[in-house]
């Protein structure tokens, strides 16, 4: 049987905080899922449960068994990975599924399946604009 | 050999995951290997495409980079949703023209993005290469622009090709 007494202070601050982190992102994700009114809007609240809510509560877990068994635990880290690309299938499978019917319903607000030729213009000039992170990158 | 081993990096990360799953044994990494070659070959009968990334520093600096974004917009959309209708914010589509071809290069950026909190890929139209994508937040269309065209497609760019 596992003796969470013996675990020092300062790792069962440290699974508490992770776990609060995870738990306070997922359930944040939940209200927002809730809360927003458009359907788009609405995809982007449940993210915050698979990114760092999920890799907060793994961490917590691989930290605490570690600390337990006195050796290191890693597979929980399977779980982060496979949530991680497995979700984006789900979330682009509904993002598509909601834009098709818009544009089938011809909803105003959806952009058209081939964007118009000057916006496309406009994007390719924008598109040469010097940005900040290439200059940062070039730097290191 | 490769008729034998056809993909050596898939082999090993699922002789990886089952020695984590069971345990570090003799027998388990006999069990584990026998299975990674079985479905190996079961790979090899879907042939898809073989991922060849050329940089592999560079690799290990996106998934730095992604972890460090995922992060900053987890704490900017929590911070949008805790503040509730007291603030006007704006979202909608954006399309950005992408140069990067590769089908595995894609699909990691579909993913960078998928995973990225306030970041949606709706769709990619292979025609005219554009990305058309849902944005939580859309102050400025440019600052998302120079992200993942700067941030991720660049690198991407130079990783595969």
């Amino acid at each position: 049987m596992n003796h969470v007494t013996d675990l020092p202070l300062w790792v069962a601050w440290l699974v508490a905080a992770f776990l609060f982190i995870g738990a306070g992102l997922t359930l944040t994700g939940s209200f927002g899922l809730y809360r927003l009114s458009s359907f788009y809007d609405r995809i982007h609240a449940p993210t915050l449960g698979t990114s760092w809510g999920t890799a907060a509560i793994v961490l917590a877990s691989i930290i605490y068994f570690s600390a337990l068994q006195s050796r290191p635990v890693f597979h929980e880290i399977l779980i982060g990975i496979f949530v991680t690309i497995t979700t984006p299938v789900t979330f682009m499978l509904l993002g598509r599924a909601a834009l098709y019917r818009d544009r089938s319903e011809n909803n105003p607000e959806v952009p058209a399946m081939d964007l118009p030729k000057d916006i496309l213009d406009k994007l390719k000039l924008a598109d040469k604009t010097e940005s900040v992170y290439l200059e940062s990158g070039e730097r290191e | 050999m490769s008729q034998l081993f056809p993909y050596p990096l898939l082999i090993i990360c699922l002789i990886i995951m089952w020695l984590l799953l069971t345990s570090f044994s003799l027998g388990q990494v006999i069990v584990g290997t026998i299975i990674a070659l079985i479905a190996a070959q079961g790979m090899a009968a879907l042939q898809p495409a073989k991922p060849r990334p050329k940089r592999w520093d560079l690799l290990l600096r996106l998934t730095g980079i992604v972890l460090y974004d995922i992060a900053r917009s987890n704490i900017a959309v929590t911070k949008i949703i805790l503040q509730g209708n007291k603030r006007t914010r704006k979202s909608g589509f954006m399309a950005i023209p992408l140069n990067l071809r590769d089908p595995i290069g894609l699909a990691i950026l579909a993913v960078i993005i998928t995973s990225t909190p306030g970041t949606a890929w709706l769709g990619y139209n292979f025609a005219q290469g554009t990305l058309l994508l849902h944005i939580f937040d859309l102050v400025d269309e440019a600052v998302w622009l120079d992200l993942i065209k700067n941030r991720y497609e660049y690198l991407l760019l130079e990783i595969f090709e």
